[in-house]
């Protein structure tokens, strides 16, 4: 395999604590190394910022839902799909691209590995036949447990062992990442159009409640020792007030430590925060608690949390929170899809325009960036959009300028339509804080592969790391001229290399790589009693035979990356 | 305002799509530049001059441009696409997309038109001599935002599905209309002279449809209200009101429920 | 000796029941019987084993006879004729799996052409609509669990699907439905007294070509608007029985087929359809499902749309994907006379296309896929047969609620017989090289 050197750049990499060093990193065999040959090919990074791949958290970039939103939404694509090219094949969508444009598009921006974040277990096939489609980047997919009908039914009786050895049994059958939570007893509550709107509301026939489930998760996910925390999008999500439900859950996690051998802190990773930081009682008195809630989270060293940036786009919002989206339909009035997923989840879809002239979405959009601002461990907050639902993961670059630039987000800010009562609305009129370069490498690169479990494998440019490496035409020594030159430059690396391969060379795909599905493989004692219930449940109660369901062949994923986990000692 | 006359020399054994025949595009441009933009035929792209003698340059700007399309054009797709200003005539028949997603300017075609023309239109002006087909001024697939503006006039019939999601503007048909006019309309006015068969502003919100002719059959979510004397385009006479679709959801405006009004003439 | 295979999957419908057990000799070359199928199920695997069947690919003759010919030379002719033409058409895809329609597409984009499945002339309106307002819906097995209420409407399950009803939606005992079809009520909307319309609760016998109306008239009967008394046929009074046993239900599902999405009013009565579903999770809880036909013609939509962004009918000619049925359709293209090329592959449109489309197929350079002899292949210029999938082949399927389910190698093909996927491989290296693609 090749060998580069890439020379003389401004090197960021917090999982060395280099900050802005001017250092060369060489790459061989798909790692980064501390030394290459002369032969080496050399990348002329002079002048330019370096840095390790991002890594994506958290969007919804494949599988059901996702390609439902493809399907009904065709004025999504109209006017902007671009033609073949050379190696690139055609792309199409905005707010939902094709899987081709998808992994093209996090590859020009410079990320190299991304996580799906909700994967209904019953359509794993789908979620990975796209995942197999999207070029370039190592993804791994989140399969969804917080609504399951063996968790429930195990939690209810405190069986914490019996609900790891489902999960274990399940990550195998699906492929899966990580233990997902959507709304956790509230998507069952919508099999019957109800819903949990705190953690104490009881899930129907279930007896049990969110918090409960929440738990439960906790505690099994640490008893395998998964790379990667239970990663939950709380109850009450998007509703005025919805902050005290976020504080709930948020102190669920209270006690609990990580018991991990991948050097994960965190027990729990609360997702789009900004979805979930509103306070007042309506619309009319809709305000940001991201003080309250970054108060909370700066002080518990056991949560991470992504942001879930409004960048003011239309968009398509789509979750496993299925009565979240019954209720936005009924606020916007736009097309409504649902999908409920016998025994295990539920998915929702409805276009939503984040426009600058509605105070609530400015509202939304401030809080977003308020709460990355006052985080105070850019190693426990990560930025995302929550794509697509509080925009396109396109618009990162706009998010770090915003985040970067005090002066592009005053302007912003100020030019609201309503701007003074959005203004009152937050504190971010009065947070001066820019995020520096290193810390957008934490925010994006380190922080969410140390949270995902991946701190030795991504996120870094230490040497033995794999070689995910981007550049960016921005050269931190300049005072910044103008803020657009952050968009710009993040937008469209100037290279990058996935496992050490060149795949971008200013801002054009050169090599489509030879992208990975990443999963967890979690051994466990032998559980006949798990294994007699998943059969019953097969027999009495799924549309499809168990051996179906099992069958995920080399066609799904033909090349997978296994986390090991070995809990048969726990 | 100069003009650009183009005429058809070698028909296309497909169909031609040319949606650069737009005053916007020809702006600015001599007759040469023009006949050096693009067309397709299928997957083969190819120069506007290798199937059009084009004469003429056009004006600075789109506002002082106007094209006249001669010779047959029943194959080409897309002319006066994304117009915003300036004029186009087509002198005979032409296909799919004409004037769809205009938002300014004034097309005429002597002839009929296809399906899909004035998709999305916000503005402007599209007079049909002939006959117009199905989704004029229709919402593109998927697309809740229908014409929004602007004025559309069939001399003949009209087809199926037209104004769906119509959200502004008027629309003006001498003849006929086949089924579901106005589907899911927010807004905006459409008179047609003649008969509507049925499916009569199904899922209609908001609006206004006035129909001179019959209505065989009438949507149950259109409820009677009254009489009322209204004048149309010079012409005073009597209408059935009904308000509609009571299926559908309705705003309120000032305490009131707004529905859609549909006018048929007693 | 025999074997039995277990949890087949059958490439038939789109209820694609995977609990299928089929036995053969134990050399695998042999099906001997097929247990749990219907019977059209099962005469699927069975008709695969006919002595007769052709086994390589063939030219027609002017003289209408047919030559052998070696794949070889079949895919030198397929990559020739796609590479070569303005705006070939590549139709069907809805009876072969996921991998062969990665594939074809991967040709479709090289060579500029339009790309359809038989959603155009089944449920290509049902897309449109739920293009238009969305689809609240579910898995099967949600029906088999929690369904009290079940509208057939302008289907009938018992000849079109056959194990549907005892599957999923009448018949099985689920987690809150203990007591099976005594748990369930059942409406059907059929203009015609069908075998499934005889064993409804209610039977509503609408007016042909007014379904939109009597939907419309649910709407406005949920809201206790006033109503004509009479609709699409319907008195008031039992609209408004119907309409409250709706209400009533604590989960209610609307099954919806062919009688409603290709009958007047077509994309509007689903669209209608899909309100009326969207109205009634005011009340309850209500989705609503279209009875898809051919067993993976969602599964075409479903790679379409994550590889192009849109289920069917997609305009590939400008290199970028384009989609308006009407102009991007492939009955319009035919009849428009659009297309100088014609690709046919897992289905059957000489026998379901009208005439006018058809004899366009016959006119142009045109190619057949199919292991059978067809309408389709006898209007062709070649016409190649391959395993079939399910039987002689896997590969994913999607079922007709997006459950994607892995289909099984049952037996071997006939000696030297290729499967859509090795065929269109060869095709799509061919058009490689032709179109200088590295
Ligand atoms: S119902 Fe359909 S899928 Fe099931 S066995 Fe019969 S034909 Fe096959
Ligand atoms: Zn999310």
């Amino acid at each position: 395999m090749a060998e580069y050197i890439i020379k003389n750049g401004f090197v960021f990499d917090p999982v060395q604590g280099i900050k802005g060093d001017k250092s060369d990193v060489a790459i061989k065999d798909g790692k980064i190394v501390s030394d290459v040959s002369k032969s080496a090919k050399v990348i002329d990074a002079a002048g330019k910022t370096v840095m390790a791949g991002a890594v994506e958290i958290h969007a919804h970039i494949a599988g059901p839902k996702v390609n439902l939103g493809r399907i009904y939404r065709p004025e999504d694509k109209l006017f902007t799909c671009t033609a073949t090219k050379g190696i690139e094949r055609t792309g199409s969508g905005n707010s939902i691209p094709s899987t081709f444009k998808t992994g093209y598009e996090y590859a020009k921006m410079g990320y190299t590995t991304a996580m799906e974040a909700a994967m209904p277990p019953m359509f794993s096939r789908h979620v990975h036949e796209e995942i197999r489609d999207t070029p370039i980047i190592d993804e791994g997919a989140f399969p969804v447990f917080g609504n399951n009908w063996f968790v429930m039914e195990y939690l209810k009786n405190n069986e914490v062992e019996n609900t790891a050895a489902y999960i274990a049994w399940l990550l195998r059958a699906t492929k899966g990442y990580a233990v997902k939570v959507v709304n956790p007893g509230g998507t069952e509550a919508w099999g019957w159009g109800l819903n949990c709107l705190s953690i104490h509301d009881p899930v129907p026939y279930f007896d049990i409640t969110p918090a409960e489930i929440v738990k439960g998760l906790i505690e099994a996910n640490e008893y395998l020792g998964l790379p990667h925390s239970m990663h939950i999008h709380p109850n009450n999500l998007g509703n005025p007030g919805c902050y005290q439900t976020t504080l709930d859950t948020l102190n669920l996690a209270d006690g609990y430590k990580a018991k991990n051998k991948f050097g994960r802190e965190q027990v729990m990773h609360i997702t789009h925060m900004q979805f979930h930081s509103y306070g007042g009682e309506n619309w009319g008195n809709f305000e940001s608690k991201a003080t309250e809630i970054m108060n909370f989270v700066n002080s518990h060293k056991n949560l991470t949390m992504d942001t879930g940036n409004v960048t003011l786009d239309e968009t398509t919002t789509m979750t496993a929170d299925g009565p979240f989206e019954h209720h936005l339909t009924g606020l916007n009035h736009l097309k409504w899809a649902n999908c409920d997923v016998e025994l295990e989840t539920a998915a929702g879809v409805v276009p939503y325009i984040y426009s600058p002239d509605i105070k609530v979405c400015a509202i939304q959009w401030s809080i977003g960036l308020e709460l990355a601002l006052l985080a105070k461990d850019p190693m426990r907050c990560f930025i995302t959009t929550d794509h697509p639902n509080a925009g396109p993961f396109t618009r990162y670059p706009r998010v770090f300028k915003w985040l970067m630039s005090e002066k592009a987000r005053n302007e912003r800010l100020n030019t609201f339509k309503n701007a003074d009562k959005v203004i009152a609305a937050s504190t971010l009129g009065s947070i001066d804080r820019e995020i520096t370069l290193y810390e957008l490498a934490q925010m994006t690169r380190a922080g969410p592969a140390k949270s995902l479990g991946l701190a030795n494998i991504c996120g870094g440019l230490k040497p033995g790391m794999d070689a995910d490496v981007a550049v960016y035409d921005f050269n931190p020594d300049k005072p910044l001229a103008d803020p657009e030159m952050i968009e710009t430059a993040f937008s469209r690396a100037a290279f990058v290399f996935k496992s050490g391969v060149q795949v971008v060379t200013h801002g054009d795909i050169v090599n489509t790589g030879h992208k990975r599905t990443l999963w967890v493989d979690a051994k466990v004692k032998d559980n006949p009693q798990v294994m007699r219930d998943i059969k019953e449940k097969f027999l009495k109660y799924y549309s499809m035979t168990q051996a179906n369901y099992e069958a995920l062949g080399h066609h799904f994923v033909p090349n997978p990356f296994a986390l090991e986990v070995d809990a048969t000692q726990a | 305002m100069e003009t650009v006359t183009i005429t058809m020399k070698n028909p296309p054994v497909l169909y031609l799509e040319a949606e650069h025949v737009c005053p916007d595009e020809f702006a600015g441009k001599t007759a040469a530049q023009i006949a050096e933009l693009h067309v397709y035929e299928g997957n083969t792209k190819s120069t506007l001059g290798k199937y059009f003698e084009v004469s003429g340059n056009a004006g600075a700007t789109a506002a002082e441009t106007k094209i006249v399309v001669k010779g047959d054009v029943k194959r080409v797709k897309y002319l006066g696409m994304k117009m915003s200003a300036g004029e186009v005539v087509v002198e005979g028949s032409t296909d799919l997309y004409a004037g769809a997603w205009m938002s300014g300017g004034k097309m005429t075609v002597k002839g009929d038109i296809q399906a899909f023309a004035a998709t999305g239109m916000k503005g402007g002006e599209l007079i049909i001599e002939g006959n117009a087909g199905n989704y004029l001024g229709a919402a593109y697939r998927g697309d809740w935002r229908g014409m929004s503006g602007g004025k559309i006039l069939v001399k003949g019939n009209a087809g199926s599905d037209v104004g769906m999601y119509m959200t502004g503007g008027e629309m003006v048909i001498n003849g006929d209309v086949d089924v579901h006019l106005a589907t899911h309309a927010e807004g905006g006015k459409i008179i047609v002279k003649g008969n509507a068969p049925s499916k009569v502003a199904g899922q209609m919100v908001e609006g206004d449809i006035i129909i001179f002719g019959t209505i065989d059959v009438m949507m149950p979510g259109f409820k009677y209200v009254d009489d009322v004397d209204l004048e149309i385009e010079g012409t005073t006479a009597k209408f059935a009101h009904y308000i509609g679709d009571t299926g559908e959801r309705h705003k309120k405006r000032k305490g009131q429920m707004v529905y859609g009004n549909l006018y048929q003439k007693i | 000796m025999t074997k039995t295979v277990t949890d087949v999957v059958c490439p038939f419908c789109g209820t694609l029941c995977d609990d299928l057990e089929v036995a053969v000799t134990d050399d695998g070359k042999q099906i001997l019987d097929v247990y749990n199928a219907c019977a059209i199920g099962a005469e699927k695997f069975l008709h695969s084993q006919a002595k007769d069947r052709i086994t390589r690919p063939r030219f027609q003759q002017p003289d209408g006879t047919w030559k052998e010919t070696s794949y070889d030379e079949a895919a030198d002719y397929t990559a020739k004729m796609l590479a070569g033409a303005k705006k070939p058409l590549m139709y069907g895809w809805s009876s072969t799996n996921c991998e062969a329609q990665s594939m074809g597409h991967e040709i479709a984009e090289m060579c500029g052409a339009c790309v359809d499945n038989t959603a155009a002339v089944c449920h290509g309106t049902t897309l449109i609509a739920v293009q238009d307002i969305g689809l609240p819906t579910c898995t099967l097995g949600e029906v088999k669990n929690r369904a009290d209420t079940i509208i057939f409407w302008g289907c009938n399950p018992c000849h079109a699907h056959p194990r549907h009803m005892s599957r999923y939606s009448i018949f099985p005992r689920g987690f809150f439905t203990g007591k099976g079809h005594k748990s369930r009520k059942l409406v059907v909307v059929d203009p015609r007294v069908t075998d499934t319309a005889k064993m409804a609760d209610i039977h509503l016998q609408v007016t042909q070509g007014q379904d939109y109306e009597l939907l419309n008239a649910f709407r406005v009967a949920f809201k206790g608007e006033w109503l004509p008394d009479v609709v699409a046929g319907i008195p008031k009074e039992k609209i408004i029985e119907a309409a409250n046993i709706m209400k009533a239900g604590r989960f209610g599902i609307i099954f919806f087929g062919m009688g409603v999405t290709q009958s007047l009013g077509k994309n509007h009565n689903i669209d209608e359809a899909i309100a009326v579903t969207k109205d009634l999770n005011e009340y309850t809880k209500f989705s609503i499902m279209p009875m898809r036909g051919h067993y993976n013609v969602t599964g075409s939509g479903e790679v379409l749309a994550w590889q192009f962004g849109y289920p069917y009918s997609v305009d590939l000619t400008r290199g970028f994907p384009r989609y308006n049925p009407g102009d991007t359709s492939s009955i319009d293209l035919l009849t428009r006379g659009e297309i100088d090329a014609a690709f046919v592959i897992g289905s059957d449109p000489g026998a379901h296309f009208p005439i006018s489309a058809v004899k366009k197929i016959a006119q142009v350079n045109s190619v057949c896929i199919d292991p059978h002899i067809t309408p389709t292949s006898g209007v062709s210029k070649l016409h190649v047969p391959v395993a079939f999938v399910g039987v002689e082949t896997g590969g994913n399927a999607y079922r007709m609620d997006n459950v994607p389910i892995d289909c099984r190698k049952v037996v071997e093909p006939p000696e030297g017989m290729l499967t859509d996927e090795e065929f269109l491989t060869m095709v799509r290296d061919r058009v490689k090289k032709l179109k200088g693609v590295a």
